[in-house]
C-alpha cells in the first residue's frame, strides 16, 4: 500500500471557548477524491483551511507528501484552494487570472502562456483569455478558477463549496465535470460540502463530520448503506431509527429486542461485543422498508403500520407510517406503481441485511 | 393607460413624489448655473470709471494671459496643488494601509475617528493654528533653539512651504479616509488566493492590493485638487506675500477694486484647469462613487 | 498574520509619527488658549480662563456665533430637505434623464467654494441685492446640497423599494408614504446628512467673507480678529469652534453607528 499523500495527526482547533476541531487523524491516499460532509459549524471548513495553511491548529500535525508542513503558509504548501467565492482578480484578464501562479513561479512567458491555454482547455474555456471576470457567469467563474488553481499543478486541490453559488442544473453539471477533471488530472482533491448528494455524486471517500469530529470514514456506498453513527445515518439521507436493547451476541450477529420486534442485526467488524441488555441503536433506510408480509430468508417482519401521509415524488412515494408495536414514526420509500393510500393498515417487513447496528 | 390611470385614483392620486426631484433641480439652477453663467458674462465685460459696463470683450481675458504676474499666479497655483496632491497621498496611503491591514480590527475605527478628528477645526483655524508652531517665535523654533540646535530661528512662516505644510494637514485626514474606506471594501479572499499562490507579502501589495486602491486614490486625489487650487485662506494666512496664488489674486480684485470682470476671467480660468483633471481621471471617477 | 514585535515597530512608528503631526497644531491651539499672558506662543504660562472671558465679551463675536448658528441650523435643514425629495424622487422613479440630474446635482462639488461665492456675488450684485447673511445661508444650502443628496440616495435600496410597494398595497398615496413611511426610515441618515452639512457650514469661511456685510459668521470673525494681531483670544475663539464641530460629529456618528449596531 502506497503511503499516504495527506496525513493529518490529531489535529486540534480552539477558538476561546469553542472547540471547532476535536481531535480529527485521517489519511487520505494520492488520488483520491475526498469529500468533507458536515452541516455549519461541524469544523469541515476549519479542517480545510488548517490543510490549505490560512489556519494553523492549537495542536496536531499535518503532513503532506511526507512533510511536516503543519506551520507552512499558503504560499509555500503543494495545495491550491478554490474558495466558495472563487476569488478571481477583478482587475485581471481571464488569461492574467490563471497565470498568477506562473508568475509567482517565475515560468517563462511562452511556457505560461502554453499552459494557461493549456489549463483553460481542460475545464472547457478555450478562446477565453481576454475576457475579464465581469464579464463572465457564474459557472465560467468557477471554471477559470479551477483552471488557476490546475496550472500550478498543485499536490493537493482543496474546494471550499464551490458549486454553492450556482443553479441546480448547472451545480449537477459541475459535479460530473468534477469528477472528470480529477481523474483526468489524478490530483488529489478534498472537496468540503453541507450536501449530502453533492458527497455521494463525487466522492471516492466520504468523512461525515459533526462538531469537529469525524464521525464516518469511507466510500460512498458503504457510509450510506452501513453509517458508523447516528449522526451520519441521518445526517445522509433519511433513516429509520430504532431504540433497543441488545439480547444475545452470535459472533457475527446480535440480536436485539426493538419496538417493532426482534431482529437480527450483523455485527460490525470493527465493534466490540455487544453486552447483553446494551441499549443500541438500529437505522434502516426508508427504501429498505417493503410493504408485504415476511417471506424468504432473511427476511425479518417489523410488524404493522398505518399510513399517516403519502407524497408522490417522481421516482418514489414518500410516506409516513406509524407502527402498531411501540407507536414509532416510520418514513418509507415505496416505489411508484405500489398504489397505497393515506389510511391504510399494512404488514412491514425489511431484510436483516439491511439492518445497520449504530456505534451509538 | 386608461387603466393605470384608475389604478393609480384608487391608490389615492398621481404621484406627486414625481415632482420631488424639481425643488432641488431648481435651487441648482438658480443658486449654481445661473451665476456660473453670470460670470462667465461678466468675465467679457469691464470695469470703467467705477462702472461695470456691458463691452463684451477679450480684453480682461488677454490681460490674465499676457501680465506675467497675473500668469504667474496660475502657474503657482499649480504647483503649489500638485505638491500638496502628491504629498498627501504619499502621507496617507501608507497610513490607510497600516489602519486596513496592520492595526486589530477592534482599534480600527478608534484610530481612524481619531486621526481625523481635527478635520474638523474650522478652515480659518486650523492654518492659524500652523502659524504659532511655524512662526519665529512659535513652537518649532522655540523648542529648536532651547534644545540647542539652532541659533537663529528658521524662517518656516509666510513661505510657500508653510502653505503646503497647512494643506497636507489637511489632505493627510481627508486621504486617510477615503483611501482606508476604499481599502477595507477590497475582497480579502483575493489577498488570500494570491497567497495561496505563492505571492509574497509585497507581490500580494504590487500586484493585488494596489491596483485595486487605484480608484479610490484618484477620487481622493481629485478632491484634493479641486480643494487646494480654490482655496483662498491657507496659502493668505501661511504663505507670505511674495509669492501670490490665483485665488488670492481674485481676492484682491474684488475687495480692492471690485473688478468683477478680472476676477471671473481668472474664476473661469481656474474651473477650465479643473474640468481638465476631471476630464483626465475620468476613468475613476463616477459620480455615484463621490 | 503572525510576527515578532519587531516587525511591528515600523509600522506602529510610523502611526504615531503622523498622529503627532496631525495633533500638533490642534494641541498647540487648544493649549494657548489657556495662556496666561499676552502671546499665543511659548513660554506658555498658565492656565489661565482670562481669554475666554474676554472671547465671551467680545458681543461682536457673541453676535457672530448666533449668526453661525442660525445660518448653519437653516441651511443644514435646507439642504436635508431639497436633498431628501430629490433623492427619493430619483430612486423611486425612473426618470429618463435620471442620470444627468444626478449630474447635475452633484455638480457643485467639483467647483471650489471661493468660485461658487464669487458667482453668487455678482449674480446678487447684478441683480441689486446686497450681501447678508441670508445670502450667505442660501451659499451654504448649495454647497451641501450635493452631499446631503449623495448620501441620502445611497441609502435608498431594495428594502425601500419593497417597502413603498406594501405601503401603496395598503392603501397610502405617493405623498402619504414619503412622509409617514420612509422619512422616519431614513431619519439616523437625515440627522446625519443634517449634521454634517451644519458642521461644514460652521466651518466655512470663503462664501460667509464674500456674501456678508455686517451680520458675520465665526471663522470670518476669526479672520479679522487674526489680521488685527495673534493674541489668545483667537485661540480661545478657535478651539470653541473646534469643540463645538467635533462634538456635533461624534454624535451624529454615534447615531449611525448605534442604529445598526455597528457598522
Amino acid at each position: 500500500m502506497t503511503e499516504p499523500l495527506v496525513e493529518l495527526r490529531a489535529v486540534r482547533k480552539v477558538y476561546g471557548e469553542v472547540i471547532a476541531v476535536d481531535n480529527v487523524s485521517l489519511s487520505i491516499e494520492r488520488g483520491k477524491f475526498l469529500v468533507l460532509l458536515g452541516p455549519s459549524g461541524s469544523g469541515k471548513t476549519t479542517l480545510l483551511s488548517i490543510l490549505g495553511g490560512f489556519t494553523a491548529p492549537t495542536s496536531g500535525q499535518v503532513h503532506i507528501a511526507g512533510e511536516d508542513v503543519t506551520f507552512v503558509p499558503p504560499a509555500r504548501r503543494p495545495t491550491v484552494t478554490v474558495f466558495q467565492d472563487y476569488a478571481l482578480f477583478p482587475h485581471m484578464t481571464v488569461h492574467d487570472n490563471v497565470a498568477f501562479g506562473l508568475v509567482m513561479r517565475r515560468v517563462a512567458r511562452a511556457e505560461r502562456r502554453r499552459r494557461v491555454e493549456q489549463a483553460l482547455g481542460v475545464v472547457g474555456l478555450e478562446g477565453f483569455g481576454k475576457r475579464r471576470v465581469h464579464q463572465l457567469s457564474g459557472g465560467q467563474r468557477q471554471r477559470v478558477a479551477l483552471a488557476r488553481a490546475i496550472v500550478v499543478e498543485p499536490d493537493v486541490l482543496l474546494l471550499d463549496e464551490p458549486l454553492g453559488a450556482l443553479d441546480l442544473k448547472i451545480r449537477q453539471q459541475m459535479q460530473e465535470e468534477l469528477v472528470h477533471l480529477q481523474r483526468e488530472l489524478g490530483t488529489t482533491f478534498v472537496h468540503v460540502t453541507h450536501d449530502q448528494d453533492e458527497a455521494l455524486n463525487v466522492g471516492d471517500a466520504i468523512a461525515v463530520m459533526n462538531q469537529g469530529r469525524i464521525e464516518d470514514y469511507g466510500p460512498p456506498e458503504r457510509v450510506y448503506l452501513r453509517p458508523a453513527s447516528l449522526f451520519a445515518a441521518t445526517f445522509m439521507g433519511d433513516s429509520n431509527i430504532l431504540s433497543g436493547t441488545a439480547t444475545a451476541d452470535e459472533g457475527t450477529n446480535v440480536r436485539v429486542d426493538t419496538p417493532l420486534g426482534p431482529v437480527v442485526v450483523a455485527r460490525r467488524s470493527e465493534g466490540d461485543a455487544q453486552a447483553n441488555g446494551a441499549k443500541v441503536h438500529v437505522s434502516i433506510r426508508p427504501e429498505h422498508i417493503r410493504i408485504g408480509p415476511a417471506q424468504g430468508d432473511g427476511v425479518l417482519s417489523l410488524g404493522e403500520a398505518t399510513l399517516t401521509e403519502v407524497v408522490f415524488q417522481g421516482a418514489h412515494r414518500r410516506c409516513h407510517a406509524r407502527s402498531h408495536g411501540g407507536q414509532v414514526e416510520l418514513i418509507l420509500r415505496l416505489p411508484p406503481e405500489q398504489v397505497v393510500a393515506v389510511g391504510d393498515t399494512v404488514p412491514i417487513r425489511a431484510r436483516a441485511a439491511d439492518l445497520v447496528l449504530l456505534n451509538d | 393607460m386608461a387603466e393605470l390611470a384608475k389604478t393609480r385614483h384608487q391608490l389615492g392620486g398621481f404621484p406627486l413624489t414625481r415632482w420631488a426631484v424639481y425643488p432641488a433641480l431648481l435651487f441648482t439652477l438658480v443658486f449654481f448655473v445661473a451665476p456660473l453663467a453670470a460670470m462667465l458674462v461678466v468675465s467679457f465685460w469691464q470695469r470703467i470709471e467705477g462702472h461695470l459696463q456691458a463691452t463684451w470683450t477679450l480684453a480682461n481675458y488677454d490681460k490674465f494671459f499676457t501680465r506675467s504676474y497675473l500668469l504667474d499666479t496660475l502657474f503657482n497655483s499649480i504647483e503649489v496643488t500638485v505638491l500638496t496632491t502628491v504629498v498627501s497621498i504619499v502621507i496617507a496611503y501608507p497610513l490607510a494601509y497600516i489602519l486596513a491591514y496592520r492595526v486589530p480590527l477592534r482599534w480600527q475605527k478608534v484610530l481612524l475617528i481619531l486621526a481625523v478628528l481635527p478635520f474638523w477645526t474650522a478652515y480659518v483655524v486650523r492654518s492659524y493654528s500652523w502659524l504659532l508652531v511655524l512662526s519665529d517665535n512659535g513652537v518649532l523654533n522655540n523648542v529648536l533653539i532651547g534644545a540647542g540646535l539652532i541659533d537663529a530661528p528658521l524662517k518656516l512662516a509666510y513661505t510657500r512651504a508653510a502653505t503646503v505644510l497647512g494643506f497636507v494637514h489637511f489632505f493627510v485626514m481627508l486621504l486617510t479616509l477615503t483611501i482606508y474606506a476604499n481599502l477595507v471594501q477590497i475582497n480579502p479572499s483575493y489577498r488570500s488566493a494570491a497567497a495561496d499562490l505563492g505571492a509574497s507579502a509585497m507581490q500580494i501589495f504590487l500586484r493585488v492590493t494596489l491596483p485595486l486602491s487605484i480608484p479610490g486614490v484618484v477620487v481622493g486625489a481629485f478632491l484634493t485638487f479641486v480643494i487646494t487650487i480654490g482655496d483662498y485662506i491657507t496659502p493668505q494666512i501661511l504663505g507670505g506675500s511674495t509669492e501670490i496664488l490665483v485665488p488670492q489674486a481674485i481676492m484682491l480684485q474684488v475687495s480692492r477694486a471690485a473688478n468683477f470682470p478680472m476676477a471671473s476671467v481668472m474664476s473661469m480660468t481656474l474651473m477650465v484647469v479643473v474640468v481638465a483633471v476631471y476630464l483626465l481621471s475620468s476613468r475613476y471617477l463616477k459620480m455615484d462613487r463621490l | 498574520m503572525t510576527g515578532s514585535r519587531l516587525r511591528h515597530a515600523p509600522a506602529a512608528a510610523y502611526l504615531v509619527a503622523v498622529l503627532v503631526f496631525i495633533y500638533l497644531p490642534v494641541v498647540i491651539l487648544v493649549l494657548f488658549s489657556f495662556q496666561d499672558g499676552i502671546l499665543p506662543v511659548p513660554p506658555f504660562q498658565g492656565p489661565s480662563l482670562q481669554w475666554y472671558a474676554k472671547m465671551f465679551s467680545n458681543s461682536r463675536l457673541l453676535d457672530a456665533l448666533g449668526n453661525s448658528i442660525a445660518v448653519a441650523v437653516l441651511s443644514s435643514l435646507a439642504a436635508t430637505v431639497l436633498g431628501f425629495l430629490a433623492a427619493y424622487g430619483l430612486a423611486r422613479h425612473r426618470m429618463r434623464l435620471g442620470g444627468a440630474a444626478r449630474f447635475f446635482l452633484m455638480a457643485p462639488i467639483m467647483v471650489s467654494y471661493l468660485i461658487i461665492g464669487m458667482g453668487l456675488l455678482i449674480t446678487f450684485n447684478l441683480a441689486g441685492i446686497g450681501k447678508s447673511l441670508v445670502a450667505v445661508g442660501l451659499g451654504h444650502t448649495i454647497i451641501n446640497l450635493p452631499l446631503c443628496f449623495a448620501i441620502l440616495f445611497s441609502q435608498f435600496g431594495e428594502h425601500h423599494r419593497r417597502i413603498d410597494s406594501a405601503a401603496h398595497d395598503l392603501g397610502a398615496s405617493d405623498l402619504q408614504t414619503m412622509i409617514r413611511v420612509t422619512a422616519p426610515m431614513m431619519r439616523p441618515t437625515l440627522f446625519a446628512a443634517f449634521c454634517l452639512s451644519a458642521t461644514l457650514s460652521w466651518d466655512e469661511f470663503i462664501i460667509a467673507f464674500l456674501l456678508s456685510r455686517f451680520d458675520v459668521t465665526l471663522p470670518v470673525i476669526i479672520f479679522e480678529m487674526l489680521r488685527a494681531g495673534l493674541t489668545p483670544e483667537v485661540n480661545a475663539a478657535g478651539t470653541m469652534v473646534f469643540a463645538i464641530s467635533m462634538s456635533t460629529v461624534l454624535i451624529a456618528a454615534s447615531v449611525m453607528l448605534f442604529r445598526r449596531g455597528g457598522k
